[in-house]
């Protein structure tokens, strides 16, 4: 089948691309525009490392075809992170410790935005609700709820 | 149906590293012309804080802040030789080859520092804070970036040391089979308390407290978080992951990622530990190693907890709601329940 060019917004920028059918927007993020933030756990749908905010909702990009988000707006942990230093939620991870091989990081910082940008005042039972579909497989998770917890307390009083 | 709870024990003696063939690493150290001193290694970190760690080691033993020190792991094909990241014995090993380039290279330090300062190498001592100065006249110092200048531009010199450690091979006493297998061990003992719901077969781990002995901890924040992760880990092993979960046929095991069954955010019990440090006498510092330990105390004291809660002696794991339920058919505790409900 003939490639499509298809345009959505990007961190900020429109960008345009030209993809084959069913090319998923991770492919399209790591492959074509060499944003490498997003990762490539499982490309199933089943850990939620590729997780990115689509219109300010989390979404696994593995499963996405890139074709779903022309006209849309798409975040990245890359649009999120300052030019200099870090986003309260880095810098949360960072200072908690919820970071060892860093794989699950990108995803699970991406959810707890979307999470604290509708929620600003999350109880520990819906943190563990909104990265319940995030695996990490090196920290057991309690850092990764300090952290989320640490990081609402920062955005609250920026 | 009924929540049967139930407590377990285990203990952990575990030898760091492997001895039977002598487990080497080795370490290179250079200054830079600016006086950042680069620990070159083949050791990887894999999330641990390996890199944390051995900076620590390297600014210590060097007598330069933290700050000063660059960890270079970039090629297993051009580095030093390490055995590798497993089994706890990275800081170890590399701590006490790093200890040892390190004094080499602080030799140096000190001999082109008194070149500067007109002084004798043997009157001279670091402050940590990245300056060198005479012993009992700190007014005469300089700064350790103007050494590594002078080093490579006045003197020719380069500011660099090499480290090696190896434990030499133990025989083995072919009457006795006695041998020394290892080179220091580092203890644990965990409790675990489990609820049982014995309609579904599901355990759920209520907590999991623990105390380590890990020799000197170089990093303690570091150490929590391995025995937290760790923690997890093991609960995972011990209740949830196999790749042949279903029985009898192997084609019924799953065949991709997502199949593969794992505790979540939600599963987290609660984990309280303590750390015991006696140090070791042939680690860096006192180091013995923490890491690997962590995923193992949990899986047999998480057993023992539902032996315990059911009265029935559980021998394979993971034990998963089918192999409970089973269990259950020849439990006495169950009997007694529905004796007592009939
Ligand atoms: S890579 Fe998308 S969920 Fe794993
Ligand atoms: S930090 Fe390694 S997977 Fe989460």
């Amino acid at each position: 089948m003939a490639s499509r060019i298809v345009t959505f917004n990007l961190n900020g920028r429109d960008v345009e691309v030209m993809v084959k059918p069913l090319t998923t927007l991770q492919t399209v993020l790591r492959e074509h525009l060499r944003l490498t933030a997003t990762k490539s756990g499982c490309r199933q749908g089943g850990c939620g490392s590729c997780t990115v905010l689509v219109n300010g909702e989390p979404v696994l990009s593995c499963l996405l075809p890139v074709e779903d988000v022309a006209g849309q707006t798409v975040v990245t942990l890359e649009g999120i992170t300052p030019v200099e230093g870090l986003h309260p939620i880095q810098q949360a991870f960072f200072d908690n410790y919820a970071i060892q091989c860093g794989y699950c990081s990108p995803g699970m910082i991406m959810v707890i935005k979307a999470l604290l940008d509708r929620n600003p005042n999350p109880t520990r039972q819906e943190v563990m609700d909104a990265i319940a579909g995030n695996v990490c497989r090196c920290t057991g998770y309690e850092s990764i709820l300090r952290a989320a917890e640490d990081a609402a307390r920062r955005l609250q009083t920026v | 149906m009924a929540k049967l709870r139930g407590t377990g024990i285990a203990a952990v003696n575990y030898p760091t590293g492997m001895n039977l063939g002598g487990d080497p690493s080795q370490a290179l150290i250079h200054a830079t012309t600016t006086g950042t001193f680069v620990i070159s290694l083949s050791s990887t970190d894999l999330g641990q804080g390996l890199k944390t760690v051995i900076a620590q080691i390297g600014a210590e033993a060097l007598g330069v802040p933290f700050e000063k020190v660059l960890i270079d792991t970039a090629d297993t094909d051009t580095g030093p030789h390490c055995m590798g990241t497993f089994a706890s014995r990275a800081t170890h090993r590399v701590g006490n080859a790093v200890i040892m380039a390190a004094k080499e290279a602080r030799k140096v330090m000190l001999e082109v520092a008194a070149e500067e300062l007109e002084a004798s190498p043997d009157d001279l001592d670091t402050d940590g804070q990245g300056n060198i100065y005479v012993k009992g006249s700190p007014e005469r110092k300089i700064d350790i970036t103007s050494v590594a200048l002078a080093a490579h531009f006045k003197y020719g010199r380069s500011i660099s040391g090499r480290g090696m450690y190896i434990k030499p091979k133990s025989p083995v006493d072919p009457e006795t089979g006695k041998m020394d297998p290892d080179s220091t061990e580092a203890h644990a003992c965990m409790v675990a308390e489990v609820e049982v719901d014995t309609e579904t077969g599901e355990v759920t781990v209520l907590s999991l407290k623990s105390a380590y002995e890990v020799g000197r901890q170089v990093n303690p924040a570091l150490v929590r978080e391995q025995i937290i992760g760790g923690a997890f880990m093991g609960m995972a092993h011990a209740l949830y992951e196999t790749t042949a979960p279903y029985y009898p046929s192997p084609d019924h095991a799953p065949g991709n990622f997502s199949e593969y069954i794992l505790p979540g955010p939600h599963e987290l019990p609660r984990i309280e530990s303590v750390v015991l440090e006696y140090p070791s006498v042939n680690g860096p510092y006192g180091v013995k190693g923490v890491g690997e330990m962590t995923a193992n105390a949990p899986i047999p004291a998480i057993i023992n907890a539902v032996s315990n809660a059911i009265g029935v002696r559980l021998t394979e794991f993971p034990i998963t709601p089918e192999k409970v339920l089973r269990a259950l058919e020849r439990s006495p505790k169950m009997k007694q329940l529905t004796q007592a409900s009939a």
